[in-house]
């Protein structure tokens, strides 16, 4: 770590490496905020949906409602993201499409 | 340094996209998932959550394009 601080002038090794130490912490900071946003969102929904009236403890039946719920939301976000992902891709190959026919 | 930037730029995008689909998750699901949770989705729901994506773009390019028709009748 000190030899960080020593260098004036970095060799290659030296600056790939910071990159690629960026990049990683860059990748792994937008994963978390992803999985935070999916989180808050089935928690959200999944409370509304199995819990209806909130007792003075979890039942075993919202318990499970709950884990099924969990399932199913990651589910639902897979589709969405398949689908979107496939309109996108299909919107895109029909602008170049459309691009090139007209000679663009 | 230039790859940094255009690898943060193809990051942003891919989290704006990101974004977009949680966006339409909770959307959809409001929509789609009325009853309670089962051990897997109903062939309807599941026709469901994917038609309401396609349905969303759709609503949104056909109000664009409304939006511009009334701009160019003024």
């Amino acid at each position: 770590m000190s030899d960080f601080f020593k260098s004036a002038v970095s060799s290659p090794t030296d600056a790939n490496a910071r990159k690629e130490a960026i990049m990683t912490q860059v990748r792994n900071e937008l994963a978390q905020a992803n999985a935070q946003q999916l989180i808050n969102n089935m928690n959200e929904r999944c409370f509304k949906a199995c819990v209806t009236k909130p007792g003075t403890s979890l039942s075993s039946s919202e318990q499970t409602c709950l884990a099924r719920c969990l399932d199913r939301f990651m589910d639902a976000f897979n589709i969405v993201s398949r689908t979107y992902t496939a309109r996108i891709t299909k919107e895109r190959l029909e602008d170049t499409n459309l691009g090139s026919s007209l000679g663009q | 340094q230039k790859e940094l930037a255009a690898f943060l730029e193809k990051e942003q995008t891919q989290a704006k996209l990101h974004s977009t689909v949680h966006t339409f998750t909770t959307m959809c699901w409001d929509k789609c998932v009325t009853s309670t949770p089962s051990t897997r989705f109903s062939r309807g729901e599941e026709s469901c959550l994917m038609n309401c994506v396609d349905r969303f773009l759709d609503s949104s390019i056909f109000l664009v394009n409304q939006i511009s028709q009334r701009r160019d009748q003024q």
